[in-house]
């Protein structure tokens, strides 16, 4: 085998880099992925005045809550792309060949469906704060809180994923697995903005926040790549 | 070869253990469960604020505490499972998994059936309540997922990564929902009344309840484990034989 | 090479093979052979690591699989049914990122190897716009990427025209003349200008 001398050899970091890339590209490539979770987030935000009253006291009183509710179905949501095509196309079996970590490379996988999906919904959070007329010093805890709190629906959401990728329709079963398991995020999430609205600190719970998010960083990706060996077998 | 067999083998094992062991645990559970619901439902005086009512805590109390139980004992076999990739095991958390649903049905209908007359409606959303609730939905999800696959294998192994997860995650829930609790106390500390000024007379049956559904429990998963065993282990010599001799009986 | 011993599966309450014993080493070709539904899939899944449930033992260079598992799958290449290519990609972004994943980048090699599958034009087009034929040929190009010195291949023959198969046929006697090792399965005759073993899933059934 002649190997010429364009031949580079990579280290964990490229390699990781190179699968972040990747996954950035396929998801780019199907807009409708990022898009759609997005317009679930705001529609069904909008229902909520349309289903309720539409004046602002009893609004900026529930505010916290169907934001935080509605962020976590459309974190869910938008799971459905994260193992799917990589399911179908084989990518996976090769993935899970790979001699590179796993561990590592799931990890990567799930902060670049996370950089599509779950940022851009931080981002549009504020204009819906907005028109529920939630009080102006709770937007920061709200922020904070769903910065921290959706990489970790993401980390679980991808276990649900994980373990429902193999079958013919995981829609439904998805969300019975994942949301039980999302509960604590949602309380400590919408907590944060509650207390900041009854006149505390929310700090604490942005560190329980934290916590959280490292102790999911460090253990679902075992959940993960134990999930996909069945899913694949 | 011998693998094959160890593996054949522990089953046959726990069914021949347990065929003469059962009846005498039926026994013990069923005398632990009358004495205690005679005592504490016919002789213990009524409660003097809540009159006859607290008397569904014998059940009430034995069924939340035993449903969390279940729940460890669930995950301990889960891990077995998947570390040592033990049948047996699987076969006896797939037995925890409907019981372990049952008992947390049951906590929360006895709950709420007591809330009525204590609060004046049937639920509130108590952080005991509340847990109980979240413990039964990751139950029903633990057996959904694992009737979603084709294979059974798959099935069993996603089913033990689930329960496994569950239990790093059902204390979190728990202190999140006990946390919720207190932001939200205005409406939740109604009427609770402090148990622990309660003389032993009042105690005790429950003491024999709790004992006799434990009991209850383990002749239930025996039975249910022994049934899976002859279901999964029906093509082997030890089942064909153990047939042809019950239908020489009959 | 990978020496397989005492293996043994069953699915769904069917034996599909027991008592297997094989032992690839350098230079040879050995096919799997048997009817439908006769587990050379599964045998092969098996040997590449992504199916765990059987027993028997399985040694790669003389070590345990389990104890050596980085280094065997540095070794080793799998093609399955699927192609492992994404569709919405294209051929060189598919390629770069299996070459990432092997540890290296080359593009210069990655442009090489699609000539030789006569995907040169193709190079920078999605690749949901190519024929199944052309996307196995895709995939078949990370042969020589890869560096494996075994392959394992399950129907590597599927969707391919006359030339690309002779050509591949080429490129199987080549990489066992020049030191490596295949597995594969095929229902296409073999026509290889070196010798073939073969291991029949048939005849290794119940008993």
């Amino acid at each position: 085998m002649n190997l010429s001398g364009s031949r580079q050899t990579l280290g964990t970091g490229a390699s990781l880099a190179a699968t972040l890339q990747r996954e950035l590209l396929i998801i780019l490539r199907s807009p409708g992925d990022i898009v759609n979770p997005l317009m679930f987030y705001v529609i069904a935000v909008s229902l909520f005045p349309l289903g309720g009253q539409a004046d602002a006291e009893w609004l900026s009183g529930i505010a916290a809550g169907v934001i935080w509710v509605t962020a976590l179905l459309a974190v869910m949501l938008s799971m459905e792309s994260l193992f799917r095509s990589d399911y179908e196309d084989g990518s996976l079996e090769q993935l899970l060949l790979s001699p590179q970590p796993l561990y590592f490379h799931l990890l990567v996988k799930v902060l670049g469906h996370w950089l599509l999906t779950g940022l851009p919904l931080v981002l549009l959070t504020p204009v819906l704060a907005m028109m529920l007329a939630l009080p102006g010093e709770a937007y920061w805890p709200l922020l904070l809180g769903l910065l921290l709190g959706t990489p970790t629906l993401n980390l679980i959401g991808a276990i649900g994923m994980a373990l429902t990728v193999g079958l013919k329709r995981s829609g439904v079963l998805l969300a019975v697995l994942v949301l039980p398991l999302s509960i604590p995020v949602l309380v400590f999430g919408s907590g944060m903005v509650q207390t900041t609205l009854n006149g505390l600190p929310y700090t604490g719970l942005a560190a329980v926040l934290g916590a959280l998010l490292v102790m999911t960083v460090s253990l679902a990706p075992l959940a993960i790549g134990a999930a996909l060996r069945i899913s694949v077998n | 070869m011998w693998q094959w067999l160890y593996r054949l083998g522990s089953p046959k094992l726990f069914y021949d253990m347990t065929t003469g062991f059962l009846p005498w645990l039926t026994i013990v559970t069923y005398f632990l469960l009358i004495v205690g619901l005679v005592w504490g439902l016919g002789f213990v005086p009524p409660d003097y604020q809540m009159g006859d009512n607290f008397r569904i805590a014998y059940i009430h109390i034995p069924m939340s505490v035993g449903a969390m139980g279940i729940y460890a004992m669930m995950a301990c076999m889960a891990a077995m499972h998947m570390i040592w990739n033990i049948k047996l095991a699987d076969l006896v958390a797939r037995s925890c998994a409907a019981l372990g649903a049952t008992y947390c049905a049951l906590s929360l209908v006895t709950g709420s059936l007591w809330g009525k007359p204590t609060w004046g409606t049937y639920w509130i959303w108590d952080a005991r309540l509340t847990s109980m609730l979240i413990l039964l939905f990751v139950f029903i999800a633990i057996m959904a997922l694992r009737s979603a696959y084709d294979s059974e294998n798959s099935g069993s192994k996603a089913a033990s990564v689930l329960t496994l997860v569950g239990v790093v995650n059902l204390p979190i829930i728990h202190y999140s929902v006990v946390w919720w609790n207190t932001l939200h106390q205005g409406d939740s500390i109604l009427g609770v009344s402090s148990q622990s000024a309660n003389p032993p007379e009042v105690w005790s049956p429950a003491f024999f309840v709790g004992l006799g559904l434990i009991g209850f429990f383990f002749q239930a998963l025996i039975r249910r484990t022994r049934n899976e065993i002859l279901l999964h282990e029906r093509r082997s010599q030890w089942v064909q034989q153990l047939l042809t001799s019950k239908q020489l009986q009959e | 090479m990978l020496s397989a011993s005492g293996l043994y599966c069953e699915r769904d309450e069917r034996v599909l093979f027991s008592r297997l014993d094989f032992d690839i080493s350098a230079g040879r070709v050995l096919q799997i052979q048997g009817s439908n539904g006769s587990g050379k899939t599964t045998l092969l899944r098996i040997l590449c690591g992504l199916n765990a449930d059987y027993e028997g033992e399985l040694r790669w260079e003389g070590k345990l699989i389990n104890a050596t598992v980085e280094h065997f799958r540095a070794g080793m290449f799998y093609l399955g049914h699927s192609p492992g290519i994404n569709k919405a990609l294209t051929p060189m972004q598919n390629l770069r990122w299996f070459c990432a994943n092997r540890g290296f980048a080359d593009d210069a090699a990655i442009i090489a190897a699609l000539e030789e599958f006569g995907l040169s034009v193709y190079r920078d087009i999605p690749c949901f716009q190519m024929s199944a034929g052309q996307q196995r040929r895709v995939s078949l190009a990370r042969l020589p990427l890869s560096g494996a010195s075994l392959w394992i291949l399950d129907e590597p023959f599927t969707a391919l025209d006359r030339r690309a198969v002779a050509d591949l046929e080429a490129r199987i006697a080549e990489h066992a003349s020049s030191g490596g090792a295949v597995i594969l399965t095929t229902h296409h005759p073999l026509q290889l200008s070196c010798a073939l073993e073969i291991i029949n899933l048939d005849e290794r059934g119940p008993q």
